[in-house]
Order: C-alpha cells, then structure tokens, then sequence
C-alpha cells in the first residue's frame, strides 16, 4: 500500500514544472513536500489522484498505474485518495452536509439514512458540528479547511492529500489543522501526503520531508535530517535565506 | 522591424488562439457525447436546470415579445396607409414573429440570460477549483455541469419562444384593435392569409438549435476558464458575444436551407 510518483515530467506550455519528479509514500506514513511558490507542488499533488496526467512517468497507487486510468476506472482510483483543496473547495450553493455529502452519492446502494450518519460522523471528527445546514460562505477560514477535510474522510480514504491545509490560518486555528492531520493518521490509519510552505508544521506532522526543486526532488527525509541538511538550497528554504538559494543555483 | 511585424504576430496569435479554441470545443463536444450514457449522473440535474433556464425566462421573453408585437403592428400600419389593405398588419406581425423575431429576439436575449449565467457560475467553480473537487469525488464534470444544461436548453428554448410567439402575436392583435381601428375578423383574415403550419416546425426547430447553442457556449467558455475573477469576466462576456454571433449565423444559414 503505497502512492509513487515514477520519473513524473510535467509541463503547461513552454513551461516546464515538473522534470524527473519521483517520491514513495509508504503505507500510514505522512510526508510533506515543501518548496517555493511556483515550484509545483499543487502540480504533482493534483497527478496522484490522477486530476492530471503526466507527459512522462508514472502514477501508482497500490499496485494500480493510475496515470494510464479513464471513466469508471479511474473514479473507482479516486474514491481511496481524498483531496484536501488549498481553499476547501466547497460548492458554495451548497450547504455543508450537502457538500459532505456529495461524494457518498456516487456509492451504489448507501442510504440516505446511511448518508446522513455519515455526514454526522465525519463532521464530528473535524470538530464541525452543529454547521450542517450552513453555507460555505457563513464560515470562517479555518472552518472551510475543516469542511473540506469532513468531505475528503468521509468516503473513508486510504490515502489523504493535502494541499496548503494551513495557508492563511491564524497560529491557534493552524495548530488545530495540525492536530487533525495527526488525528486523521493516527484514528484512521490513513497515509497522507501534505504540501505545505509551514515548517514549523512540517516538522511537527511528517514522518518523512520532500523537498521539491527545479522540478525534482532534492532531497527527502525525516524532519531532523531536512532540518539540520548541508544542501544549501534546502537550508536556505528551511531558514529562509534566498541567498543561500541564489548562490547554490 | 518589429513594428512591421507585429501585425504579423497579432494575426499568427489570434489564428492560433482561434484554432485551439475549436479543438477545445471539439473535445468538450466529444466529452458531453461520452457522458450522456451517464444518465445516473445527469438525470436528476434535468429537471431543475429545465426550470432554471426555461421557466425562468418566460417573463423576460413574453416582455421582450409584447413590446416586439404592439410596435410591429404600429409599424405595419403606418407603412401600409393607403397603398396596401390594412388587414395585412396580421399577416405581417404573425408571419415576422413567428418566423423571425420569436425566435431570434428571445434567442439574443436568453443568451444573455442564460449564456451568462451558465458561463460565470461554470468559470467560478473551475476557477476555486470546485470542478477539480467534483472529479476528486468521483463525478463527471462534464455530465454533472454541461449535459444537463444543453439538454434543458435544446428542450427548454422551443417551449419559451412558443410562448413569446402567442404573446407577440396577441399583442400585435390588441394594439390592432385598440390604436389602429382593426377589428379583430380584420386581423386575423390577415393572419391566416399567408400562415403555413411549417413556419412553426421551423420556429421550433430553430429555437431548439439557438438554445444548445446558448447553453453549450457558456458551458464551454465556463468550462476553459482561466485566470480569476478576471477570467470569470472575460468567459462571461466571451460567451454572451459569441453565442449571440452563432445565433445569428444559424438564423441565416436555416433561412438559406430550410425555406
């Protein structure tokens, strides 16, 4: 039980993003891929549910080539990878358990009564409850992210991804994403892959730490080794020094 | 020299942005005919859109076709004072409403209804990523999204100018008699002297055309969104503007092959 991500080659136009990417998740393992603006992070999160497909390499999960996927298939791949969004993602003419709910409408033979519970149970794991009948727009920030987390658990994924989850949080509400990501981990059993800029929360919820860099991976490990690495475009990253960055390129 | 040039490059760009906005087109095309075999998906979407693109319109279209009947009657009246048998004011409000007007009107005006509205809210979703979510929960976005909204178009459309059509025309009537000393034998004598139950059929038909037309313009521009709340415009306006151009070609082109 793994995500890969082989040799994944990426471009939009003239512009190159990913060139050669390649990164093992192991089963109920959380890692974080961080990286500069622009670098592609979102890019490679995005191919391994397969929402893009790669130019070049390829995408498995499990032992499925996801990448090579279409129709049927390919959703039935999906339904294992929730997809945490960088701004939830709510459908806004929706109320929350309705947007809950969504997903569990493509499950043959779930009853309403089943649905229901469902929606209940997954919103009382992000502490959300009692906002069942409310519009995305009448929550806050933090409360989206929880919302859309609700979404992504409750078709009871196996694999969990998670893009920016605490961009543009405040320190309390940032450390209590933090905390359901270790909880989702720890209470389903879930593998996670997490893209963030935050490295005082990728230190504290990743196993293992990708750095993402010209469109490859520079170097991948646990948080002390990311933390105290001699490569200077990651201890430049890491201490927030461009100009360690600047000059190694 | 690259002020020679870059006329050039304007019509090499514009070519090229114009060609593979068509092949787009074509795929989306292909994409919506894949996923009308998913009717578990868009089935419970029809009915809905139906209402939300056809009987939501009827108001705007029965005020745009009652104004269109009381100034075409005017009009006929005046030009036909003393050279043509007044009674002619039926048969020319009936035959230019529904053959015409009706339809193209009504057609302009629902593309920016609907076209607008079908646009800005499919580019919203696309642009905060909610189309991306949609295929993360395993929908089809182009079966939950497009096909409803052309198939309530393509039916919708035919039964909103219908009714645009009876109203222009009943307007036309009572104008007639109240402003323009027509009794209504007189009216309808005319109405009925050049009226061919086949003007209808191609009323109809005409519609159904205009309202994929309408409907799948705005999902496509919608759909390809890019770039913010400025793309959001820009697709808004593209798809009004467009599907209005395609209206008026199509009327030209039915005219020219099915009369």
């Amino acid at each position: 039980m793994s995500i890969e991500l082989k040799d994944v080659h990426k471009a939009f136009g003239d512009t190159k993003v990913l060139k050669g990417f390649s990164l093992r998740v192991e089963k109920g393992e959380t890692v974080s891929v961080i990286g500069g603006s622009g670098e592609g992070k979102s890019t490679l999160l995005k191919h391994a549910n397969g929402l893009l497909k790669p130019d070049a390499g390829e995408v498995w999960v499990d032992d499925q080539r996801i990448d090579v996927l279409e129709g049927s298939e390919l959703y039935d791949a999906r339904r294992k990878v929730g997809y945490v969004f960088q701004f939830a993602a709510l459908f806004d003419s929706m109320t929350i358990a309705e947007n809950v709910a969504m997903g569990l409408r493509r499950i043959e033979g779930m009853s309403e009564a089943e649905i229901t519970d469902r929606v209940r149970s997954s919103l009382a794991r992000v502490d959300l409850e009692g906002v069942d009948e409310q519009y995305p727009s009448e929550l806050s920030g933090g409360m989206k992210k929880r919302a859309g987390l609700a979404r992504a658990i409750a078709l009871e994924p196996a694999y969990l991804l998670y893009d920016e989850p605490t961009t543009g949080l405040d320190p309390v509400t940032l450390s209590m994403v933090d905390e359901l990501i270790l909880r989702m981990r720890d209470s389903l059993g879930v593998t996670s892959v997490v893209i963030t800029h935050d490295m005082d929360s990728a230190y504290r919820i990743s196993d293992r730490i990708a750095m993402l860099h010209d469109g490859r991976v520079r170097q991948f490990g646990p948080p002390d080794e990311i933390r105290d690495s001699d490569d200077p475009v990651v201890r430049g990253f890491v201490e927030g020094r461009p100009d360690l960055i600047e000059e190694a390129s | 020299m690259d002020s020679l040039l870059s006329p050039v490059r304007w019509v090499g760009r514009t070519t090229t942005s114009f060609v593979s906005a068509i092949g787009r087109g074509a795929l989306l095309s292909v994409d919506a005919g894949r996923s009308l075999r998913k009717v578990d998906m868009w089935g419970p979407l029809l009915i809905p859109e139906m209402v939300s693109i056809g009987v939501a319109s009827i108001p705007l279209a029965l005020f745009i076709a009652a104004f269109t009947g009381v100034v075409l009657a005017i009009q006929a009246s005046y030009t036909f004072v003393g050279t043509v048998p007044l009674y002619f004011v039926g048969a020319l409000v009936g035959k230019t409403i529904i053959l015409e007007l009706g339809p193209v009107l009504t057609g302009l005006a629902l593309s920016g209804r609907v076209g607008a509205s079908n646009a800005s809210e499919i580019a919203t979703m696309r642009v905060t990523e909610q189309i991306d979510a949609l295929e993360s929960l395993a929908y089809d976005p182009v079966a939950y999204l497009v096909v409803p909204r052309v198939l309530a178009g393509t039916l919708m459309f035919p039964i909103v100018i219908s009714f645009a059509i009876a109203t222009g025309i009943a307007a036309g009537w009572l104008t007639s008699i109240a402003l323009l000393d027509l009794a209504t034998p007189q009216f309808v004598r005319g109405l009925r002297l050049f009226f061919d139950p086949y003007d209808v059929q191609f009323a109809l038909f005409k519609s159904a055309t205009f309202g994929a037309t309408v409907t799948s313009v705005g999902a496509f521009f919608g759909y390809t969104c890019r770039g913010g709340a400025r793309g959001v415009g820009r697709a808004t306006t593209r798809a009004v503007v467009v599907s209005s151009m395609i209206i008026l070609v199509l009327d030209a082109f039915w005219a020219a092959t099915l009369l």
